[in-house]
C-alpha cells in the first residue's frame, strides 16, 4: 500500500476534526434570516387588526419616509418588553408599524392596554401570510423600510435598550 | 449513600482501567507475562462499572430527589417503569450506560477470548482500557450524573417540583430502543480494540478474524434490531406515518451498521483465505469511529436534531478531544503498521471474495454517502457561510439506486464459491430473475403511475426473496448450517424490509379532514366513523380521546387516538391509535377541534407496512443464528483447537 | 354541554408555550379535493423545511408556521401555479436553507458529484484485488 493511501484516512479525519472545532466555536446559529435585504417590500393590503386604529398595507409604506414594521403577537412574551422600547423610540421620532400575527382584536386590544401602544397602524396578519412573503420566521421580528418601500434592515428578536442607538443609526441611513 | 457508592464505584474502575493500559503498554515494551492479571484486572473493572449504573438506576427507581440527575429527569407521580427507564434518558445516565458496556464488554473479552494470542489480547484489552479511561474522564470531570442537588440553588430558582422525563419518551419502546442501541455501538470497541492490538502486536490474520467474528455479529444484531425498533418506535410516536427521516442521529446511527456490516463481511474473506487485511482492520477502526462520531453529534449540540441531548459545547469539545485522540492513533497506528500487511494473489473475477469486495465497495460508497450529507450543510457554512439543507430528497435520490445495486448482488454473492467459480451461476438465478420480471410487469399494470424506485424496489425484493433461499436448495436444507441459515434468513429479511418501503411509498393513502361527531371518513377500503370525542386521564397526563368506528365490509374496528397534555414538563404528545391487519395497517391521529364544532382527524391505509420492521426483525434474527450457529459449531471442535492454542 | 368540558379541559392544560389563540389556518390540515393537486402540493410539502422546528419538513410538523405554510402552499397549487414556483418564490426569501430539495446552485454538486467520486475512489483502491483476466 503506497504511503498516499495509508496515510490519506489521517488527512481526512484531520479535515474533519477542523470543521468540527469551527462549528463548536462558532455555534449555530438557528435563526433564519430573510433574504429580502435591498429588496421592495412585498404588495400586501392587511386589514385593521382593532378598530380604532387604521389598516396596513404597502402604499403606507412608500411615503418618503423610514418606516419601522414591528411583526408582533399579544400571545408572544418577549414583545410584552419590547414595547417600551418601541415607546422610546417612537418618543424619538421613528414611525412605528405593526403587524399582529394569529391574532384576535380583543387579545391585541387587552395587549395595547395593559403595555403600552407604540403603533401607527397595526395590519392583522391572521394566517401569517405577509410574515411569509416578508421572509420573517418568527416574533418579534422588525424591518426597517426606507422611504422608497425598500427593506433596509432586518432585526431578529425584541428590540432591546442598547439596540436603540443602532436601530436609530439605521433609520437615518434609510432616509 | 448510594449515590457516593456509586461515584466511587466510578472512580475506582477508572484507576483499575489507568493500571491495564500501563500494564498493556510495558507488557509490548518489555515482553512481560501480564496477560493473566491483566484478564483479572479487565474483569473487576467491569464489574465496578456494573455496580456504579446499579448505584445509578436504584436512585432513579427510588426517585430520590437530592440527585441533581433525578430532579432534572424524573417525577414522583411517574409510573414506575419510566422512573427507571428515566435513568438513561438523559445525557449523563445514557453516558454512564455507554461506559457500562465499554468496560462490561472488555471484561467479557478478558473472560472468554480463546483464539487470540496472549500477546495481542493483552494489548487488544490495553486499547479497550484506553477508551474507557477517556470516557470515565469525561463521566467524572463534565459530566458526573451522581452529583447532588445544590438546594440552595434550586430553591432560588424556584424550581422545586421536580421536571419529569420528556413525555415522547414516556413510551415502552424507551426501554428497549437505547439500551439495545448502546450494545451494538459499544460491542463494536471490542472489533476496534481488537484491531488496534492485531496493528500493535503485528498478528493480523485468519485466526484474529476468527476471533472478532462473534463480536462483531453480536453488536450488529443488536445494533439492527435498535435501529429497527427505533424506526417503529417514531413511527407510531410522531403522528404522522413516517418511520426514517435522514436526521443528523439517526443517520449517526445508520453509519457504524453500514461499516458494521461491511466489516461482517470483510471479516469472513480475511477467515476464510487470510486477504483484505488492510481493508478489515480499517472498518474495524471506523465502525467504532462512527459510533464515537455519533455521540459527539448527539451530545455537542452541532447539528440541530429532535434527537439532541441538551446542548452543551464544554462537553462537545471534550467529546471532540476525545474522538480526534482515539481515531487519530488508529488511524496513525494503521498508516504507520499498514505497509507491513501483506496482500496475497488478486481474486478470480467470479468468486465469492469478488463479490464481497464489490459488496464492501457498495457499502463503504453508501456510508461515505450518508456521512458526507449529514455533515455537508456544516462544512458549506465553515467555508463560504451559506447555509444549505440536506435531507430526504437528497438521501432517497442517492442512496437508493445504490441500495437496490446492492440488493440485486445480495442474490448473486452467496452462490459463488471461493476461489472461482466453475459452475453457472447465473443459470441459478432464471427464475428468481423471472419472478422479478413478472413482479414488474404487475407494478405497471396495477399501478401504471407509481414512482421508479418502489417499483424497482418491488422488482428487486421479489428478485431476491427467491434469490436468497437458494443457498439452501443445493443440499439438504435440515443438514444446512446454521451459520447458513442464518445468512438465508437475514438476506431474505432484506427483501421483505425492502418489499415493505415500496409498498408503503406505492400504496400508502392519506385522508386529512375535519369532520363531525356522527360524520364518516373513507380512506383506502376503509370508512371510518367520528363517533365521539371524550376526555380522558392517565397518571401524569390529560387527555381528548376520539372513539373511531372503522368498518371494511362486516367486521367494525373500534380505534381511540388521543391527544395528550402533560404538565411537567408541559408538552402535548400525539398517541395515534393503529390497528394491524393480514394485509396493512389502519393509523388514525385526533388533532385539534375546529372552530366550526369538527374535529381535525388524520387518516392512513398502509398496506404491508409491517413489512418493514419484519424484515429488520428477521435480518437481526437470521444474524443471531450465524452467531448461534458458529459459537457451537465452535464448541463442539474445541478439543482439536486446544492443541493449537498459544501460551 | 360535553364540548365545553373539553375546551375547559384544553384550556386548563394548556401549556405555557407560544402558541397563539387562532386555530390552525383552512387548509393546514385539509387536503385539497382535486387529488392530483393534493399529490402534487404534498411532494412540495415533504421538500420544504419547516422554519421553527428542529429539522423537520412542513408535511410532518405540528407547529403553527409550518401549518401556515402548508395552507400557503395548498392555496397556491390550488390557484395552478406550479410547485417549482412556489419553491422559488420561498427560496427568494428565505434562501436555499428553507429546500431540502438541492436547488441546483453551485454549493451543492459537490453533494451530487460524491457518489460517482467515491465509486471511482473505490474502485482504484480494489483494482489490483482482482484479476479481470481469466486464468485459463
Amino acid at each position: 500500500m503506497s504511503p498516499a493511501i495509508r496515510f490519506a484516512p489521517l488527512a481526512l479525519l484531520l479535515v474533519f476534526i477542523i470543521a468540527l472545532i469551527w462549528r463548536l466555536a462558532t455555534p449555530v446559529d438557528t435563526n433564519v434570516p430573510s433574504k429580502l435585504e435591498g429588496k421592495p417590500v412585498p404588495t400586501f393590503d392587511l386589514p385593521a387588526a382593532i378598530p380604532t386604529k387604521g389598516a396596513l398595507s404597502t402604499s403606507d409604506l412608500a411615503t418618503g419616509r423610514p418606516h419601522l414594521v414591528n411583526i408582533f403577537a399579544s400571545w408572544c412574551v418577549p414583545c410584552i418588553g419590547e414595547v417600551k422600547v418601541l415607546q422610546d423610540l417612537k418618543a424619538r421620532g421613528v414611525v412605528v408599524e405593526g403587524i399582529a400575527v394569529r391574532d384576535r382584536p380583543e387579545d391585541i386590544a387587552e395587549f395595547l392596554a395593559r403595555n403600552g401602544d407604540p403603533y401607527e397602524r397595526i395590519g392583522s396578519d391572521a394566517q401569517s401570510r405577509v410574515q411569509i412573503a416578508l421572509g420573517s420566521s418568527g416574533v418579534p421580528e422588525s424591518f426597517i423600510v426606507d422611504g422608497t418601500g425598500i427593506i433596509r434592515y432586518q432585526h431578529i428578536g425584541p428590540i432591546g435598550a442598547a439596540d436603540v442607538p443602532m436601530i436609530l443609526r439605521k433609520v437615518e441611513q434609510a432616509r | 449513600m448510594i449515590a457516593e457508592t456509586g461515584l466511587a464505584a466510578l472512580w475506582l474502575a477508572a484507576g483499575l482501567a489507568a493500571l491495564q493500559l500501563v500494564l498493556m503498554v510495558l507488557a509490548l515494551r518489555s515482553d512481560l507475562e501480564v496477560g493473566r492479571t491483566v484478564r483479572a484486572i479487565a474483569v473487576v473493572q467491569g464489574a465496578l462499572t456494573l455496580v456504579a449504573f446499579a448505584m445509578l438506576l436504584l436512585v432513579f427507581a427510588r426517585t430520590d430527589l437530592s440527585v441533581a440527575l433525578v430532579f432534572e429527569n424524573s417525577n414522583v407521580a411517574q409510573p414506575f417503569i419510566y422512573k427507571v427507564a428515566g435513568t438513561w434518558g438523559n445525557h449523563e445516565g445514557s453516558m454512564l450506560l455507554w461506559v457500562a458496556i465499554l468496560s462490561v464488554a472488555g471484561a467479557f473479552l478478558a473472560f472468554l477470548s480463546r483464539r487470540t494470542s496472549e500477546r495481542t489480547l493483552v494489548a487488544a484489552l490495553g486499547a479497550q482500557a484506553a477508551l474507557a479511561l477517556g470516557f470515565y474522564a469525561f463521566l467524572l470531570i463534565a459530566s458526573n450524573p451522581f452529583a447532588r442537588l445544590d438546594l440552595n440553588n434550586a430553591l432560588f430558582t424556584g424550581a422545586l417540583n421536580a421536571r419529569g422525563l420528556n413525555p415522547l419518551l414516556q413510551d415502552p419502546g424507551l426501554a428497549f430502543h437505547p439500551p439495545t442501541l448502546y450494545l451494538g455501538y459499544v460491542g463494536l470497541s471490542v472489533a476496534f480494540s481488537l484491531a488496534v492490538g492485531a496493528l500493535l502486536t503485528d498478528q493480523v490474520d485468519a485466526q484474529l478474524a476468527r476471533a472478532m467474528r462473534p463480536w462483531v455479529l453480536g453488536a450488529w444484531v443488536l445494533l439492527t434490531l435498535g435501529i429497527t425498533a427505533g424506526s417503529y418506535w417514531a413511527y407510531y410516536e410522531l403522528g404522522w406515518g413516517g418511520y426514517w427521516f435522514w436526521d443528523p442521529v439517526e443517520n449517526a446511527s445508520l453509519m457504524p451498521w453500514l461499516a458494521a456490516t461491511a466489516l461482517l463481511h470483510s471479516i469472513n474473506v480475511l477467515a476464510a483465505r487470510g486477504a483484505l487485511k488492510a481493508w478489515t482492520m480499517m472498518l474495524a477502526v471506523i465502525a467504532f469511529s462512527m459510533s464515537m462520531v455519533g455521540t459527539f453529534l448527539v451530545r455537542s449540540g452541532i447539528l440541530t436534531s429532535v434527537h439532541a441531548f441538551a446542548i452543551d459545547p464544554e462537553r462537545g469539545t471534550f467529546l471532540l478531544a476525545l474522538l480526534a485522540i482515539y481515531v487519530g492513533a488508529a488511524f496513525t497506528l494503521f498508516a504507520v503498521r499498514g505497509a507491513t500487511l501483506k496482500e496475497g494473489a488478486p481474486f478470480e473475477l467470479i468468486s465469492r471474495e469478488t463479490g464481497l469486495v464489490i459488496n464492501n465497495l457498495l457499502l463503504s460508497v453508501v456510508l461515505g454517502i450518508v456521512f458526507l450529507g449529514t455533515l455537508y450543510p456544516l462544512f458549506v457554512e465553515a467555508v463560504s457561510g451559506e447555509k444549505l439543507s440536506v435531507g430526504a430528497p437528497y438521501f432517497n435520490a442517492v442512496a437508493g439506486p445504490l441500495a437496490l445495486i446492492l440488493a440485486v448482488l445480495v442474490g448473486v454473492g452467496p452462490l459463488l464459491s471461493w476461489r472461482r467459480e466453475r459452475r453457472p451461476v447465473f443459470k441459478q438465478l432464471t427464475i428468481p430473475v423471472l419472478l422479478g420480471v413478472t413482479a414488474l410487469a404487475i407494478t405497471i399494470i396495477v399501478s401504471p403511475s407509481m414512482t421508479i424506485l418502489p417499483r424497482l424496489g418491488l422488482t428487486v425484493a421479489t428478485y431476491l426473496a427467491a434469490a436468497s433461499i437458494l443457498p439452501l436448495l443445493r443440499r439438504n436444507p435440515l443438514r444446512a448450517p446454521l451459520a447458513t441459515w442464518g445468512m438465508v434468513i437475514a438476506h431474505f429479511g432484506i427483501a421483505v424490509a425492502l418489499a415493505g418501503m415500496a409498498m408503503n411509498a406505492a400504496f400508502t393513502s392519506e385522508r386529512l379532514a375535519v369532520i363531525k361527531p356522527g360524520e364518516t371518513l373513507d380512506v383506502g377500503p376503509w370508512t371510518v366513523l367520528l363517533k365521539d370525542v371524550t376526555p380522558g386521564a392517565g397518571k401524569n397526563w390529560t387527555a381528548v380521546e376520539a372513539d373511531l368506528r372503522a368498518t371494511r365490509g362486516e367486521k367494525i374496528t373500534v380505534l381511540k387516538p388521543q391527544t395528550r397534555y402533560f404538565s411537567n414538563p408541559p408538552t402535548e404528545t400525539n398517541e395515534a391509535a393503529i390497528e394491524t391487519f393480514w394485509n396493512g395497517q389502519l393509523y388514525t391521529v385526533i388533532g385539534k377541534p375546529d372552530p366550526s364544532g369538527g374535529w381535525q382527524v388524520r387518516l392512513w391505509w398502509k398496506p404491508f407496512v409491517t413489512l418493514i420492521w419484519t424484515g429488520g426483525a428477521l435480518i437481526g434474527f437470521g444474524g443471531a443464528l450465524a452467531l448461534l450457529g458458529r459459537l457451537w459449531r465452535r464448541r463442539r471442535r474445541r478439543s482439536d483447537w486446544r492443541k493449537e492454542r498459544y501460551v | 354541554m360535553r364540548r365545553a368540558i373539553i375546551i375547559l379541559a384544553l384550556i386548563a392544560a394548556q401549556p405555557l408555550l407560544a402558541d397563539s389563540n387562532l386555530p390552525p389556518a383552512y387548509w393546514a390540515n385539509r387536503q385539497l379535493p382535486d387529488p392530483a393537486q393534493e399529490a402534487k402540493a404534498q411532494a412540495l410539502m415533504e421538500e420544504l423545511r419547516c422554519l421553527v422546528c428542529q429539522g423537520q419538513s412542513i408535511a410532518d410538523s405540528d407547529a403553527e408556521l409550518a401549518g401556515d405554510m402548508r395552507d400557503l402552499v395548498r392555496r397556491r397549487i390550488a390557484a395552478g401555479e406550479n410547485p417549482p414556483a412556489i419553491r422559488a418564490w420561498l427560496v427568494q426569501r428565505y434562501g436555499t436553507w428553507i429546500s431540502y430539495k438541492p436547488t441546483g446552485e453551485p454549493a451543492a454538486w459537490p453533494l451530487w458529484l460524491a457518489p460517482i467520486a467515491l465509486l471511482l475512489v473505490g474502485a482504484f483502491l480494489i483494482r489490483r484485488r482482482i484479476r479481470l483476466k481469466a486464468r485459463d
